[in-house]
């Protein structure tokens, strides 16, 4: 536990001192993009990983947060009535969205994503007086919380990575929550849980809501950084690279969403100017995973760190270290 | 009268096409319970080669259903080895699956712009097919028309093939019950490769015959796997029957909501998949097989 | 970092300094000093690949036609790839203008791309010489860092309206293109030059960007004497096949990217006797245009099309603007100034110059599908029957009374009875 804190301790440091180690501000830009990509992931990760519920349509709930805070500030109204408005319409929205989808599970569920992302995508593209269809709309000012203004990289990236620090303890108090166990249970044994007289769908449907809280956070943090919104954030590629971000990371870990979204972030945008054929690159790198990790970069990395440290001193391998003994969760599909 | 008469051909042509598409997909799920996300991709591959194999560019020129029969005989085989190689070690982690077949459907999107390049690939109607068929006002293509009979004789096929053949009998177990079929000396690990293979061939096969309505372009797999997922979802997965009344009413679906709905064109869809799932989360036919 | 790159870059630009010298090329001290960064928004992965491989080509093949070397100085060519989405256009924009620092910006391709950088160029005083064409920001909401050396969506189907009605004696059409911006814009620029000359757009179909079969709108095209498509990227020759598959015989026209050369080989012959008209037609017998295929041949063994044709001409006027400025591009304004004054008679296209809010001014070529002439292996040709001269942005109306309009879109101009 010690060694966790440590690492805690190490990586928040790292995070902080980061714009003092790279000046460019390029670089960054993408390390704000990362974390507010991460935050996104973290949303899913909560259904995903602790839930074991397979979501395809998280794009549309982090695009509705964004089109609000755009909408609001073209009303003339301020960055504080933006953001409030984005987050109250963003559970609202994940509310309805989760009321139908918590109907099933597994694929199901998986396919009610899935369409009803389409369907919010279909209203972004067609509702042009709403959202400008296809051109998009564009935002021209950041907030300036406190007088400090967001409109440099270093104070955007700053300021995302205190909500980032936020959402990621908010998370870590979810998880070790009577709240989070229960979830916990209910992807595990779900029947089991209704017989010891959990309400297995409030339980399902409050961890929704605060994952459609966290997508729409982090819809807010993009808008505000790309300064411009259209339908194809909402689109399904967006939708399946949040979950391969927190599958890829570690499913139902706190960190592996994180680093997963630094993987997909890092090859799209850094990776991308030395190698085109990035696209390949991505999809060999995933399957890759699945072969050498299967449980997720973080987790797996534990475990290889795990055995070297173990063959270092000299001691036999534990049944915990081999791949099969922590397989990614989730119910049968 | 020509446009209602018109749309309902079409929409039954469309479905046979769709059937051809997802009879494979819904094969794989109901036996395997993998999502498997490179459906789309198989469709694309196969039209991809069956293009190049009616080209003449490898040095000789097929036929039209010879180079249709040789891309499904190698898409087959393409998804016979990734499900030994790849999904083989997955069963029962569907978050693996969904991760490593969306990691395969964007190395094979990668490697056909890389193999064929980025501009669409028009592909001739197959000799014979070119003509129409007259009924009354309205004019329908001969090939669109062949490709009902092209859908209902692979049913028919696949339909006997489950009910009739042994391999069958193993699947029906197979999707009854994976557990009880292993007890009683079914060796399910190489029924998984066939039935994943025949899949991969289905839907390679369906590229060939789409290509020459669809014509063939970089992602055309993207275009089709939502559609393979929509039929299947509204038919019932593992259910031959249920791909085949699904095929069908999302071909009418798509066709009159497109053109009596313009304002609804993207949800159309949709919206009737979620109402499904709502009402009947196991889809119309779930849990019947044939 | 940055300091890695500029000594690379001084040593190359000695070089070039060294190179121009010796021809006797009066340069600044400043201009020598550094290489001249070009940068370039395109898409190489996904469906918009084929298009964005094809501008990257005519980049690269106007620079190696010129040693790598516009205006006097040595150019350092940069790639970018935005995967055809608005986030990677803007994170590939803030890529090439703050890590790499170039001086000027060529692309993107899709108005919606442009959309997400406009504000980021003008915020960062970047020149930027658009391919894509979204109307309004060589119009009402103009950019002072934008020049548009291409053509506005709607710059080509003006023409084509006046043609359709004037030449072909169309009286009632049937536009059909994507539901989107570029398709809202060809459309209604042709409704609204048809309609001026008496022509009457009895209905607008929209079916959306991923259609894979176009039957639900072809089955609503009836009591027309012509169609007019706006297909782009590769859904023109699936549209042209169904068409004919579902019987239908109107004269088909055609906007700049429904007929584009480089699909040629994809057409089967249910191309012929389409009528479009395009800003480029690789038809143009020109020494510029002969110069700038035999070098996408030789280059990529590429039949080009607009695409290539068009950032070809983009590099023709950065060349130009560059000697213009003496090489200088390091005062943006004046850079910027320099290029849209650029004149420049023989380019692929022809004769090209800009107006006040830096669009093009240029030929329109009217082409029809046809079998006879076709050159470079081709079994279909693009025969140009017509030629519309010095085409701007308005058309033949007066400047003002065009930007009184609202910007071309879905709903304007309006269907009306007729």
């Amino acid at each position: 536990m010690s060694s966790r804190r440590a690492a805690i301790v190490a990586g928040i440091v790292v995070l902080v001192a980061l714009p003092f180690v790279i000046s460019e501000d390029y670089y960054i830009n993408i390390a704000s993009q990362i974390l507010l990509y991460a935050i996104f992931a973290l949303g899913i990760d909560v259904l995903v990983g602790y839930a074991g519920l397979v979501s395809l349509g998280h794009a549309g709930l982090f695009g509705i947060a964004a089109y609000i805070v755009a909408n609001v500030l073209a009303a003339g109204y301020g960055h504080t009535v933006a953001i409030v408005a984005a987050l109250i319409g963003g559970l609202i929205a994940t509310a309805g969205f989760a009321a139908v989808a918590l109907r099933s599970v597994g694929i199901t569920f998986i396919m009610i994503t899935l369409a009803l992302g389409e369907i919010i995508w279909g209203l972004a593209y067609r509702w042009i007086s709403v959202t400008n269809g296809d051109n998009g709309i564009s935002v021209t000012t950041r907030p300036a919380p406190f007088g400090l203004s967001l409109a440099s990289p270093r104070g955007f990236y700053d300021a995302t990575l205190i909500v980032f620090l936020l959402a990621m303890a908010a998370m870590a108090i979810f998880v070790s929550s009577p709240l989070g166990a229960a979830l916990a249970g209910t992807r595990d044994q779900p029947r089991r849980m209704n017989a010891l007289g959990y309400h297995v769908w409030m339980i399902r449907f409050l961890a929704f809501l605060f994952s459609g809280f966290l997508s729409s956070v982090s819809g807010i943090l993009f808008v505000y950084y790309n300064e411009f919104i259209s339908p194809q954030a909402l689109a399904l590629p967006a939708s399946a690279a949040g979950l391969l971000m927190a599958i890829a990371g570690g499913a139902g870990t706190l960190f592996g969403p994180v680093v997963g979204s630094a993987l997909v972030v890092i090859v799209q945008n850094v990776v991308s100017a030395y190698i085109t054929r990035w696209n390949f690159m991505l999809g060999a790198i995933f399957v890759a995973i699945v072969v050498f990790m299967p449980e997720g970069l973080v987790p797996g990395s534990v475990r290889f760190g795990r055995a070297i440290w173990r063959a270092a001193r000299g001691r036999k391998p534990t049944p915990s270290d081999r791949a099969s003994a922590t397989p990614i969760g989730g119910p049968r599909l | 009268m020509s446009f209602w008469l018109l749309l309902t051909v079409n929409s039954i042509t469309f479905g046979g096409l769709l059937f051809l598409l997802s009879a494979g997909f819904s094969l794989i799920f109901g036996l395997m319970r993998i999502p498997n996300l490179t459906h789309g991709s198989m469709f694309m591959v196969g039209a991809y080669l069956g293009s190049t194999f009616l080209s003449g560019a490898l040095g000789f020129t097929s036929d039209f259903w010879v180079a249709a029969i040789l891309s499904a005989i190698e898409v087959a085989v393409l998804g016979a080895v990734m499900e030994r190689l790849l999904l083989r070690r997955l069963a029962g982690q569907p978050l693996a699956q969904v991760l490593v077949t969306l990691g395969v459907s964007l190395m094979v999107a990668d490697l056909c712009l890389m193999g064929w390049g980025g501009d669409p690939i028009s592909v001739a109607t197959p000799e014979g097919l070119g003509g129409f068929v007259r009924a009354g006002p309205a004019v329908f293509p001969l090939y669109r028309v062949a490709v009902i009979g092209i859908a209902v004789v692979f049913a028919v096929v696949l339909w006997l093939m489950l009910d009739r053949t042994r391999l069958g009998a193993k699947i029906r177990a197979g999707v009854d019950d994976p557990q009880m079929a292993r007890v009683v000396g079914i060796r399910v690990s190489q029924l998984f490769t066939i039935v994943f293979g025949l899949g991969a061939g289905l839907a390679g096969f369906a590229g060939m015959i789409g290509a020459p309505i669809l014509s063939v372009y970089p992602g055309l797999d993207q275009d089709m796997l939502p559609l393979a997922l929509v039929v299947v979802i509204l038919g019932g997965t593992g259910s031959l029957l249920g791909s085949f009344v699904g095929s069908i009413l999302i071909g009418f679906i798509y066709n009159f909501g497109q053109a009596l709905l313009p304002e609804l064109a993207y949800f159309v869809l949709f919206l009737p998949m979620v109402i499904v799932l709502v009402v009947r989360p196991q889809g119309l036919f779930g849990g019947q097989i044939l | 970092m940055s300091r890695k790159v500029s000594r690379r870059a001084l040593l190359a630009g000695g070089a070039a300094g060294a190179a121009v010298a010796l021809n006797g090329f009066p340069m600044p001290a400043v201009a020598q000093a550094t290489p001249f960064k070009l940068g370039l928004l395109t898409v190489k992965t996904g469906p918009l690949a084929a298009g964005g491989i094809l501008m990257e080509q005519g980049v690269l093949t106007y620079l190696k036609e010129k040693n790598f070397t516009l205006g006097g100085r040595k150019v350092d060519f940069i790639s970018g790839d935005t995967g055809g989405n608005p986030a990677g256009a803007k994170t590939k924009a803030q890529e090439l203008i703050e890590r790499d620092q170039v001086d000027v910006i060529l692309g993107p391709l899709a108005a919606f791309e442009l959309y997400a950088i406009s504000a980021y160029v003008i915020e960062k005083k970047m020149p930027t010489l658009s391919l894509a064409a979204a109307d309004n920001l060589t119009q009402r909401t103009p950019n002072p860092y934008l020049l548009r050396a291409s053509a506005t969506s709607s710059q080509a189907t003006q023409p084509l309206g006046h043609y359709a009605a004037t030449e072909l004696k169309l009286k009632r059409v049937i536009t059909i293109s994507e539901d989107f911006a570029f398709g809202y814009e060809q459309m209604g620029g042709f409704q609204a030059s048809f309609a001026k000359e008496g022509g009457c757009v009895v209905n607008k179909l929209w079916p959306p960007l991923v259609t894979p079969d176009y039957t639900p709108y072809l089955a609503q095209i009836s009591g027309c004497d012509g169609v007019c498509q706006g297909f782009a990227g590769s859904n023109p020759p699936r549209f042209m096949k169904q068409y004919a598959a579902a019987g239908l015989k109107y004269q088909v026209i055609a906007g700049e990217a429904g007929a584009d050369d480089f699909l040629l080989k994809s057409f089967g012959d249910e191309a012929l006797g389409l009528v479009s008209a395009a800003p480029y037609t690789l038809d143009l017998e020109s020494d510029a245009n002969q110069r700038f295929i035999d070098g996408m041949l030789k280059n990529y063994d590429a039949i080009p099309g607009q695409y290539a044709a068009l950032l070809y001409g983009n590099c023709q006027v950065l060349d130009a603007g560059l000697k213009a400025a003496g090489g200088d591009s390091s005062d943006r304004e004046k850079f910027m100034a320099a290029l849209k004054s650029v004149n420049l008679t023989d380019t692929p296209r022809g004769p090209i110059r800009f107006d006040h809010l830096n669009n093009v001014i240029g030929t329109i070529y009217i082409r029809r599908t046809v079998k006879e002439g076709a050159k470079y292996g081709l079994k279909l040709w693009n025969k140009t029957i017509h030629k519309y001269e010095n085409v701007s942005q308005f058309w033949t109306w007066p400047e003002k009374e065009f930007l009184a309009h609202p910007v071309y879109s879905r709903d304007y101009p309006p269907l009306t009875k007729c």
